[in-house]
């Protein structure tokens, strides 16, 4: 019973920091129509400069990881972005992946193959119990870093001029910028927003998921590519589907991988066929929505994607 | 006319490819060069596969690697000697653990593989079409990764296959590789090509015209499930060795790469993002290892380890952002007629 209740509680954990990244895939995807696959190298950025700081004070070590996050991103946006707006979806998307493997192996080359350790706050990442229930303190403060983003994000669109502009542009770029709505600010500051996000997560994945408490050149690619899968199978065209979705997968994978057993003869017996289920589930949930597990089902003739 | 711009779009690429070949085979090369032109022979022919379907039908698939993926442990599991399949891969079915087959035989049993595999998971999935099918084939790439990684009763699992005779010397790659372009070139101007094209340009229109999509995507994921398959074979005959790993997420970024680079909607730029992308490779490799004698001038020193990754990365962003159609642009080979080249010297006047 508390061993069911412990997994769940770190699957609720896991799909807090996938829904962190989805909410900045879904930002910039809303804004540009772009899915930035070179997400997770953002995450890598941060954490390799929790890394290198550890010695210095926390709170200096987290800000320049929020510093190296957010100028990072701005490169992406001038350097990549801006250039490709009009190209094709999918031009958009291997420009990406190539930006993605780009930061890769500038970090390899740099940094080389071998991990760093990141510890960013000790203390956290010490258990506490409630009753018979052993929970880490990072769980609790992942989950509830999720909700206070989510939260602020939701007054930051429903309640100031950008974050209505923002919204406007999602819907219907062209005529929100018929009726003034700036798109080079819009974009900027969803950009600047989804890298805030990104940095978030570059401090807590290390605490939060035992295995990545080491950086290496493809840190956190595995959690992008899960989460762009879990993003289009919410629904992407809207911040809250796209949210949930990602939340879902997360919170799938944390349940699945504690539930099934760790060894297995034939496909799908065991956890390490823990992708397999995954995915397959995933194909499964496109085929019967397509266009989002969590989507209104819109009709059109012809999908002119 | 129409007719000799139609066979120079069929003969542009093999020649660049045969020349290749011959360039490599007639010994004006290192031995480690030659290696390195076999490998890109082997890209241009996956290149090729996947642009028959993602070029034709514009719909995006991260999921030919699969095809690829199983096309390569097919030859590469049934060409190992029976002997001594138990030391290298244990725990094979009997089926597989018992027999062996010939460097052809395995070739084309890989192409079966890939294209049997391409049509079942086609069925379902060529419904969808955007996003959704980028992240359903990619879901297909992530499934077959997963358990060729794990099932060791049809693979060898999480160890390397190795002594799989490496049959795949500059004849049989360039061979292969004119194979596989010229499939590609009758497909799309086939009936069923001409069909798909129409549908990737107009889907409404083509589907008023009673083209019906899904059909003309199947087959073409088919036909190119099968020729990844085969160019899989290509592939582990060639390396000689191979592991899940390799035939996974760098290959799909390497070759959906060089596709783009090239120019997706064209034959031409299949050959050509294959073949640059390759030889761009190639030419960094060697200047890490100091063999570049320009490089060496500039730097005083060799090239830092690893830059080839940085470069190619880098290299392709660059030809993306600032060329999104592509090196090609998009457009299929053309021979330049002589009056074209005499108005462009004169200057502007047509």
């Amino acid at each position: 019973m508390t061993e069911n209740a412990q997994t769940l509680l770190d699957a609720t954990a896991l799909g807090s920091i996938y829904a962190l990244m989805a909410i900045g895939i879904g930002l910039v995807f809303g804004v540009l129509r772009l899915v930035n696959f070179a997400y997770g190298q953002l995450v890598m950025a941060g954490a390799y400069a929790l890394a290198l700081t550890q010695d210095a004070p926390v709170v200096l070590s987290i800000a320049l990881c929020f510093a190296v996050v957010l100028a990072l991103s701005l490169a992406m946006e001038f350097a990549a972005f801006r250039p490709l707006r009009r190209a094709s979806p999918m031009t958009m998307l291997v420009a990406t992946f190539a930006i993605s493997y780009l930061l890769q192996s500038i970090a390899l080359v740099h940094f080389g193959a071998i991990g760093k350790i990141v510890v960013v706050i000790p203390q956290l990442t010490q258990p506490l119990t409630i009753g018979s229930l052993h929970v880490r303190w990072i769980t609790i403060v992942t989950i509830l870093v999720a909700i206070c983003v989510f939260a602020a994000l939701t007054l930051f669109l429903n309640r100031t001029s950008i974050g209505l502009q923002m919204r406007a542009a999602s819907i219907d770029s062209q005529t929100a910028r018929l009726l003034g709505v700036r798109a080079n600010a819009v974009i900027t500051v969803a950009v600047l927003i989804s890298g805030v996000i990104a940095a978030i997560v570059a401090v807590i994945l290390p605490m939060a998921v035992p295995e990545r408490i080491l950086v290496t050149p493809d840190y956190a690619l595995r959690e992008t590519i899960i989460v762009l899968v879990g993003v289009v199978v919410g629904g992407i065209d809207r911040l809250l589907t796209a949210t949930l979705g990602g939340f879902t997968i997360g919170f799938a994978v944390g349940a699945l991988s504690g539930f099934l057993p760790s060894s297995g003869d034939w496909p799908f017996t065991s956890s390490v066929y823990l992708d397999s289920a995954v995915f397959m589930l995933v194909i499964v949930v496109l085929l019967l929505r397509p266009e989002g597990l969590f989507a209104r089902p819109h009709r059109s003739a012809v999908e002119r994607v | 006319m129409r007719s000799r711009a139609r066979i120079a779009e069929l003969v542009g690429p093999v020649a660049v490819v045969v020349v290749v070949g011959i360039v490599a085979g007639l010994g004006f090369v290192s031995p480690d060069r030659e290696v390195e032109i076999l490998r890109a022979l082997v890209s241009v022919a996956i290149v090729v596969s996947l642009y028959v379907f993602v070029g034709n039908s514009g719909v995006i698939s991260f999921g030919h690697v699969s095809f690829v993926a199983l096309g390569a442990f097919a030859a590469g599991v049934m060409t190992i000697p029976v002997s001594l399949k138990p030391t290298i891969t244990p725990g094979l079915f009997s089926l597989l653990a018992d027999h062996s087959l010939g460097n052809v035989p395995s070739l084309v049993l890989a192409a079966a593989v890939g294209g049997i595999f391409a049509l079942l998971v086609g069925i379902p999935l060529m419904r969808l079409s955007g996003l959704a099918a980028g992240i359903a084939t990619f879901a297909v790439l992530g499934v077959t990764h997963n358990i060729l990684l794990n099932w060791t009763k049809v693979g060898p699992g999480p160890l390397t296959l190795t002594t799989v005779p490496q049959t795949t010397g500059l004849l049989q790659g360039t061979i292969g590789a004119v194979g596989v372009v010229t499939v590609a070139f009758f497909y799309q101007r086939s009936r069923l090509g001409r069909k798909l094209r129409a549908a990737r340009e107009d889907p409404a229109a083509a589907r008023a015209a009673g083209i019906d999509i899904h059909r003309e995507r199947l087959w073409a994921f088919g036909l190119s499930g099968a020729l990844c398959g085969f160019a899989g074979g290509l592939f582990v005959h060639q390396a000689g060795t191979l592991q899940a790993g390799d035939v996974y997420l760098d290959l799909t970024f390497l070759t959906l790469a060089m596709l783009v680079v090239g120019g997706v909607g064209s034959l031409w730029g299949a050959v050509v993002g294959a073949l640059v992308v390759s030889a761009l490779d190639s030419f960094l490799l060697d200047a890490e290892n100091g063999d570049v004698g320009v490089v060496k001038d500039v730097l005083g020193r060799q090239l830092w380890g690893g830059s080839r990754l940085v470069g190619v990365a880098a290299f392709m962003a660059i030809v993306l952002v600032l060329l999104p159609d592509g090196l090609t642009g998009g457009r299929e080979f053309r021979i330049p007629r002589l009056s074209w080249i005499r108005r462009r010297l004169r200057g502007s006047e047509g």
